[in-house]
């Protein structure tokens, strides 16, 4: 097997067993990213210097015995994520050249856990996108197919894992944006609860949904990068001070109890959601019948307020958008227009220049929604509309363990095929949006190919702070489905 | 003074409003000053199309019975959150300044914000 082959787990046992070194493995990734990401276009920033050093002080740690968890692990982040002295663009021309002063509570601790840091990856503008079409810089290829997106806005973290550019990688998720592109893409993407990993140091978009969390090939990865990532944070308010389980656990659970007992529900309204691919469906199915072979018991549930979801969600973040963006005012960071004479014209002009499309799109209609006169029909009502889809939940939750869906209604689309007709996109998010608008935790496992070839994945979502529940179950599936051709060829 | 919404739906009005929100060009230009953005004329009209058919899309939430039912702004558990109010030594000017546009000593730089 070659090192950019390497699980995380794999790569810990060689590295701690020194029969590789986190230089020869961040060697090969350099070399792997040279010689593929020309056509993916997965990073915005490679920062090969950087790795080098951090692989360096990894390899002397090592020699000395030291050893933590993610200590030599090469990751990649995606540019929403600030990183001391290294660019930060959220994709976006607003932030050409911005170099951040401090580190994310999430980057402090994949250092602090030993991890290299091998470069920034790419997104929609913002993370406003389910296609990372919208990157104010270049689109990412799905490394299964070249001419199809890999779906967003965490599409360049998704494509890095699938075409093996990095060990591992973290996502940011407000609507679905780590659980879709993981889908697409073939690996796993985990949204935790809201609160359950730190915000600091997030450029934000929505920030009442907005979470980060980690995509990597299998579930166990997923759970090594939980451990590091989750905790509480006094630098983010709305941060959980809750105790944080080793998620490692829940795969020895699987392992020693199976999943007999569980009882898993199929929202019936998300089943019957109209454009559902046939692929999908079938993929689907036959992920229930391998829990039911596992011993859980599978029932219909009801979500009544699936159908308000994406309506709701499109009031809501691009609300919290349009007062997030305010501050992208050229003064204090980021681009900053030239021409004007005065200062509302510097900030007209800064801002239509820096923002694509879509982003502007998104702060003109955050502005409708909130603006007087309209405020309560729009953000008042939505926000009253979330929290019957919450309710929602915490019934369901009543009689089962895990809620189980596909995670997207089609496989990848065509690059190009929805660009022109953002309701359509928005549409595509119906799946993944609730559990932000909830808070809870979701993940996205694969679980099989369409007819085309592309990977299809597997949603399941627990109750808050239950990520427990989602490893097990996860780990489970992803050991009885056994998946073969889970590495596209490159 | 900013000034008044200017009438939304000039299209369609009245009963029709509550099926179908049309924005107007002049919607979007009065929005787009809001958020101080200044939308390209070439934009304008293909905004102001597919603003309307995501508020088209958005209204089926007034067919929601929201009577007696809270908001919900967060998603975070619903605690107080307190800390020691305890002084930091504040970054300084080189960092907190790194990334401005422009600069003048330990100040910001913009154009002339008073006429």
């Amino acid at each position: 097997m070659q090192f950019h082959e390497l699980t995380l787990f794999d790569a810990r046992k060689l590295l701690d067993a020194k029969d590789i070194s986190s230089v020869d493995l961040v060697t090969a990734l350099l070399e792997r990213i040279e010689s593929c990401d020309g056509e993916i276009q997965a990073y915005i920033t490679v920062d090969e210097k950087g790795a080098l050093a951090s692989a360096r002080k990894a390899d002397e740690r090592l020699a000395n015995g030291d050893s933590t968890p993610l200590l030599g692990i090469p990751v990649a982040l995606k540019d929403l994520l600030c990183t001391k002295g290294l660019a930060t663009t959220c994709a976006s021309r607003m932030l050409e050249g911005f170099v951040p002063q401090y580190d994310a509570t999430v980057v402090e601790k994949l250092k602090e856990s030993g991890a290299v840091i091998l470069g920034k990856t790419n997104l929609d503008e913002f993370a406003m996108g389910s296609s990372t079409e919208n990157s104010g810089f270049h689109i990412t290829r799905n490394p299964w197919s070249l001419d199809h997106v890999p779906g967003g806005s965490s599409g360049g973290s998704a494509a890095a894992v699938a075409a093996r550019l990095c060990t591992a990688s973290l996502g940011t998720d407000t609507g679905g944006s780590i659980r879709q592109p993981a889908s697409h893409c073939g690996v796993v993407g985990i949204k935790p609860t809201y609160g359950r990993v730190s915000r600091f140091g997030l450029v934000s978009y929505a920030s009442s949904l907005d979470q980060i969390g980690p995509i990597t090939r299998d579930v166990r990865d997923t759970a090594i990068m939980l451990n590091a990532l989750c905790g509480h944070d006094p630098r983010d308010t709305t941060s959980a001070n809750v105790a944080v389980p080793d998620f490692t656990a829940a795969l020895d659970e699987y392992e020693t109890q199976g999943l007999k007992g569980m009882v898993a529900g199929i929202p019936k309204e998300f089943l019957s959601v109209k454009g559902l691919d046939s692929d999908v469906e079938k993929a689907f199915y036959h992920s229930v019948k391998q829990l039911e072979s596992l011993g859980v018991e599978v029932k219909e549930i009801s979500l009544p307020h699936t159908d308000y979801a994406v309506a709701a969600y499109y009031v809501i973040a691009p609300s919290e958008a349009s007062s997030n963006l305010a501050r992208f005012d050229g003064v204090r960071y980021g681009y900053r227009d030239t021409e004007a004479a005065d200062l509302i014209g510097m900030y007209k002009k800064t801002k239509s220049k820096g923002f694509g499309d879509e982003v502007q799109r998104r702060i003109i209609t955050g502005t409708y929604a909130l603006s007087a006169g309209y405020y309560d029909a729009y953000y008042g009502q939505a926000t009253k509309v979330r929290s019957l889809i919450s309710q929602d939940f915490s019934r369901a939750f009543e009689g089962c363990d895990i809620i189980i869906s596909p995670v997207a209604p089609t496989p990848a689309f065509k690059i190009g095929e929805n660009v022109d007709d953002p309701l359509t996109m928005y549409l595509t998010d119906i799946f993944t949006l609730s559990t932000n608008m909830a808070g809870l935790p979701g993940i996205s496992i694969p679980c099989g190919h369409g007819k085309t070839g592309l990977p299809i994945g597997f949603q399941m979502m627990a109750n808050r702070f239950d990520e427990m529940a989602l490893v097990r179950a996860a780990y489970g599936l992803e050991q009885t489905l056994a998946l073969e051709n889970c590495f596209p060829e490159m | 003074m900013e000034a008044a919404i200017p009438p939304l739906g000039e299209t369609f009005g009245g009963f029709l409003a509550d099926f179908f929100m049309k924005i107007t060009k002049k919607d979007i230009e009065y929005i787009a000053h809001l958020s101080r953005l200044e939308v390209d004329d070439s934009l304008v009209d293909k905004f102001a199309d597919q603003v309307s058919r995501i508020l088209q899309y958005i209204d089926k939430l007034k067919d929601v019975d929201v009577s007696g039912v809270e908001l919900m702004a967060g998603a975070a558990l619903s605690t107080n959150v307190f800390r020691e109010d305890i002084p930091h030594t504040p970054p300084g000017p080189e960092i907190t300044l790194a990334n401005a546009p422009e600069r003048e000593d330990d100040f910001y730089m913009v154009p002339k914000a008073v006429g």
